[in-house]
């Protein structure tokens, strides 16, 4: 074969126009007329809004529309429909937009703003989450009976609890009894940010003749247009969603955000298109962020190292809104146990809502949260028995052949989490000699394993066009977006390789637009690469199968002796029986001149296939279209002065299944890691006991800069292909990012013996630990 | 009371009227429409408005536009060109350095100064230099790669 870009480092197609400067996301498009939006926000965590007066604010010259939320009743959401964009009757966070202005300028729009009065009276809050579960607790929706939601996920009505999945498998209390030992622990991970360098942009437009038109930084283009349909009540054929590049999306802009409140102030302006550009404060709390997460675990085990039950209890704190946080306490319900076949398991995780700003996905969707609890769990419980806890994982590894909780029997192709965490050992070093000391600092090594299957709906599909150009060249048409992740490169690479033609003949489209791309779900999950992948090929078989036809008629030759490659169509051995792409792009030609065939547009689709519903009472059936292994080490460096944490080596491993793109899954990789580490040791909300925020700035809300990286980071990827997936390719987009911080936790115990529950493990929490357990160089 | 200001950008001499409290930011922007250099944080946090003032990396979003009067701006779109891209925007695209390419602009610049006043830094030189500029996508380790890369090609010896 001439072109094999198959595990080759292409560089990314987007590159060039990213390091110069003209790449275009949405808040670089300028429309004429376009207005600029401001937002009047929340003091308070819970309040009835008694009155509002925008009188002053109309008033002023350059505005043209003023917004409040009863004008806006209407409600928005993928899995619950509990959203509005503007708060109505009450507000329920601090943070949460009460008015929005669009004026000719932001100046104006500010001013605006500050004109406007609101009369609230406060109202008792829920600022925890576990207390907001209790009978009596304020509730966040009280009318939370009438949302529409999706029908897998289960509200309970009169309380705050917005969804409680179940699982049960086996008899979890026989499970105990055969148990030699049984412990149970207490963890918590705070919400945090998502932290994209490009806060929420949208622009909207509602044309006086119903025509809507958006550009945003979306993940999802086709899903912001079916949500707004659906919430707006307009037809879904007169929107058009546009998604240019977007500036990092890590979940945070998936489904729906504040297009319809763009939309909705454009109509009231005349039909301007108006822009909402998030300020970096805005982004922390009045936009979407990850939920947070309280968990109980209960595990039981035989002294040979054989798991016997888990009873793990869940609980999310939603914040005010639940719209997509019930779908990931879903998720991390059907994969609660980790990497592990468990015989006997209870499983109850619970959405709750509470005065917070309200969750959403954020990478991961739920896992590094839940592998927190149930990678510490790992070690306690191995600690508890007595055994290494390399083995005791390799001992329970949900290996080929063994079933899942949700009572999946893990297939021959499924991925190998026994050869992820032998390599992590082999790369840290597990096991050997090290000195425990270093300059005066502890040292000490982790590992934690971990597995996520997409979370999408059963029948989730995506599909691709591939069209032929008049010079050969082909043009790829998807809509899963580009956000940093590369997988428009990969699918030029598997493009190329299917065509034998040179990578550079191959474009992909940047922009996304629903009126004309064809229709994806959405892009999460880490599905990108496998089903736009399964997609795109599907597209170059037609492709190749419409090329033939019309070169088989002038050829002469029957089309199942013809080929396709380098650019051309011809019968293998016969180099008279050939003809260019080219010459079939808009039609074949006879040599008296009559045309055959016409325009060569190759279509393609994937459907996820064999997923099942869950059942309602024990969480049986099959969700998961490809379960992604890993496994994460870390070497720690402990300051038993400060409770300074330094993370000094990471290895990690990936069943990639196959690696299509070195260079960019490394990227996914490295970049998954150091996002993880920001979470494991620095990343928190801090609230004060009204539900304020108060680090919503880059300043007190730390992200990983180029000093807190570790000094070395080794990956291995491990691939055993997967059956069903275009080349084998598994996901990865969120996993690197998984069980970063109980491989650093379990560290921290093997260099310090300090047992850590609470995320993040920063320099107070190290500290107090080191203090409580004696450590004499740990000065008050 | 607007205020007429000279300057360079990118080379090319410039004459703007604008508010004594206009940011450079909004005037890179909008008024120049050179959108390569990002808002991302608005208070000198995230670095992704970084532009060059003199050669020196400044944040834009913290800049008053008067403040520039008769000096040199450059922005991504001023140190290179597309048949002759600068050696930091190839190694940039070589090395797997861009994943969203947000944060790119403003790396490169940071970069820019670091390379032409120590064309053969060390990592720990390298680190301190693009501190100010936070990418949430990379890891960093890919910038780091490149910027070596980069100091190579301009004729920099590494150790």
């Amino acid at each position: 074969m001439k072109y094999s870009y198959m595990g080759k480092g292409v560089p990314r197609i987007d590159a060039f126009e990213k390091v110069t400067g003209t790449a275009l996301y949405t808040g670089d498009l300028r429309f004429p007329g376009m207005l600029y939006t401001k937002l009047l926000k929340s003091p308070l965590g819970h309040a009835r809004i008694v009155n509002i007066d925008t009188g002053e604010a109309e008033k002023l010259p350059g505005v043209r529309a003023v917004l409040i939320g009863k004008e806006a009743p209407y409600k928005f959401g993928i899995y619950m429909g509990d959203k509005t964009v503007l708060a109505s009757g009450k507000v329920r966070h601090v943070g949460e937009p009460v008015a929005a202005v669009a004026a000719d300028t932001e100046e104006i729009a500010e001013r605006a703003v500050e004109l406007i009065k609101v009369e609230y009276e406060e109202l008792p809050g829920a600022f925890d989450v576990l207390k907001a579960m209790e009978d009596g607790a304020p509730l966040v929706h009280e009318n939370m009976s009438e949302y529409r939601h999706a029908p897998f996920i289960y509200p309970k009505s009169g309380t705050n609890i917005a969804n409680h999945f179940k699982l049960r498998k086996g008899d979890v209390e026989r499970g105990f009894k055969e148990a030699d030992v049984v412990i149970e622990n207490e963890f918590y991970q705070p919400q945090v940010q998502n932290v994209q360098m490009e806060t929420h942009t949208s622009i909207g437009q509602w044309l006086p003749n119903g025509q809507i038109n958006i550009w945003t930084s979306a993940q999802s283009p086709f899903a912001v247009r079916h949500l707004l349909s659906v919430g707006l009540g307009v037809p879904l054929h007169k929107i058009n969603v546009v998604v240019p590049y977007l500036g990092g999306g890590f979940g945070g802009k998936a489904g729906l955000h504040w297009e319809p409140l763009v939309v909705l102030l454009s109509k009231k302006a005349g039909g301007r298109p108006v822009r909402l550009v998030m300020t970096r404060e805005e982004q922390f709390y009045t936009t979407a962020v990850r939920q947070g997460f309280y968990a109980r675990i209960k595990t039981g085990a035989k002294r040979d190292g054989k798991i016997t039950a888990g009873a793990f209890f869940y609980v999310w704190d939603a914040g005010a809104y639940a719209d997509y946080g019930v779908n990931i306490t879903r998720a991390a319900g059907y994969s609660c146990t980790g990497p592990y076949e468990i015989p006997h398991i209870k499983c109850d995780s619970l959405t709750v809502y509470t005065n917070h700003p309200y969750g959403t996905a954020y990478r991961g969707f739920g896992h590094p949260e839940f592998h927190f609890a149930t990678e510490r769990q790992m070690d306690l419980l191995a600690r508890a028995i007595g055994m290494d806890p390399v083995e005791f994982r390799l001992k329970n590894a949900a290996v080929p052949g063994r079933i899942t909780a949700t009572g999946e029997k893990l297939r021959e192709d499924a991925g190998r989490v026994d050869e992820c965490i032998k390599a992590v050992v082999e790369a840290i070093g597990w096991g050997k000699k090290a000195p425990k000391e270093v300059n005066g600092k502890l040292r000490g090594k982790g590992i934690a394993a971990l597995w996520k299957a997409p979370a999408m709906p059963s029948s989730t599909s995506s599909s691709a066009i591939l069209k032929l150009n008049e010079d050969g060249s082909v043009t790829l048409s998807i809509s899963s977006t580009e956000m940093g992740q590369g997988t428009p490169t990969g699918l030029a690479q598997m493009v190329a390789d299917e065509l034998q033609m040179p990578i550079e003949k191959v474009k992909v489209v940047t922009k996304r637009e629903t009126d004309f791309s064809p229709y994806t779900w959405q892009t999460v999950a880490s599905r990108g690469l496998f089903m736009e992948g399964n997609a795109t090929l599907d597209a170059v078989r037609n492709l190749k199968e419409q090329v033939k036809t019309t070169a088989a008629e002038l050829l002469g030759v029957p089309k199942k002796e013809l080929e396709v490659a380098e650019e051309r169509v011809f019968a293998l051995g016969r180099p008279d029986k050939s003809i260019p792409l080219a010459k079939l792009a808009t039609a074949g030609i006879f040599p008296d001149g009559r045309g055959i065939g016409g325009p060569v547009l190759g279509y393609g689709y994937y459907t996820a296939e064999g997923l099942t519903n869950l059942d309602p009472e024990t969480g049986q059936g099959l969700p998961a279209l490809m379960w992604t292994f890993g496994a994460q080490g870390a070497e720690v460096e402990v300051d038993p002065e400060t409770g300074d944490v330094r993370v000094v080596k990471m290895a990690s491993a990936f069943d990639i299944g196959r690696a299509i793109n070195p260079l960019l899954l490394k990227g996914q990789v490295y970049g998954g890691i150091v996002q993880g580490i920001g979470s494991a040791l620095m990343e928190e909300f801090i609230f004060d006991e009204r539900g304020a925020l108060l680090n919503k700035n880059l300043t007190d809300y730390k992200i990983c800069r180029t000093q807190d990286i570790p000094e070395e980071m080794v990956f291995i990827p491990i691939e055993n292909p997967q059956r069903n997936a275009p080349h084998g390719v598994r996901g990865i987009g969120e996993h690197p990012r998984i069980s970063i911080e109980p491989a650093i936790a379990n560290a921290i115990y093997d260099a310090a013996g300090i047992d850590l529950f609470e995320i993040p493990m920063n320099r107070e929490r190290v500290w107090r630990a080191l203090r409580k357990k004696g450590e004499k160089r740990a000065f008050a | 009371m607007k205020k007429e200001i000279e300057f360079t950008i990118n080379g090319k001499s410039r004459k703007l009227t604008v508010k004594p409290n206009e940011l450079l930011l909004n005037v890179i922007r909008e008024d120049l429409g050179l959108t390569g250099t990002k808002y991302g944080c608005g208070t000198g946090e995230c670095g992704a408005c970084t532009v060059l003032i003199d050669e020196e990396p400044v944040l834009s979003c913290l800049t008053l536009a008067i403040t520039v009067d008769k000096k040199k701006v450059t922005t991504i779109e001023g140190i290179g060109t597309d048949e002759n891209p600068h050696p930091l925007q190839q190694a940039f695209v070589e090395t797997g350095a861009v994943q969203c390419g947000f944060c790119t602009p403003g790396m490169i610049l940071s970069a820019k100064t670091l390379l032409d006043k120590n064309p053969n830094p060390t990592e720990d030189e390298i680190k301190r230099a693009i501190e100010g500029n936070l990418c949430r996508c990379t890891g960093y380790i890919k910038i780091i790669e490149a910027i070596k890369l980069a100091s190579v090609r301009m004729g920099g010896r590494r150790k």
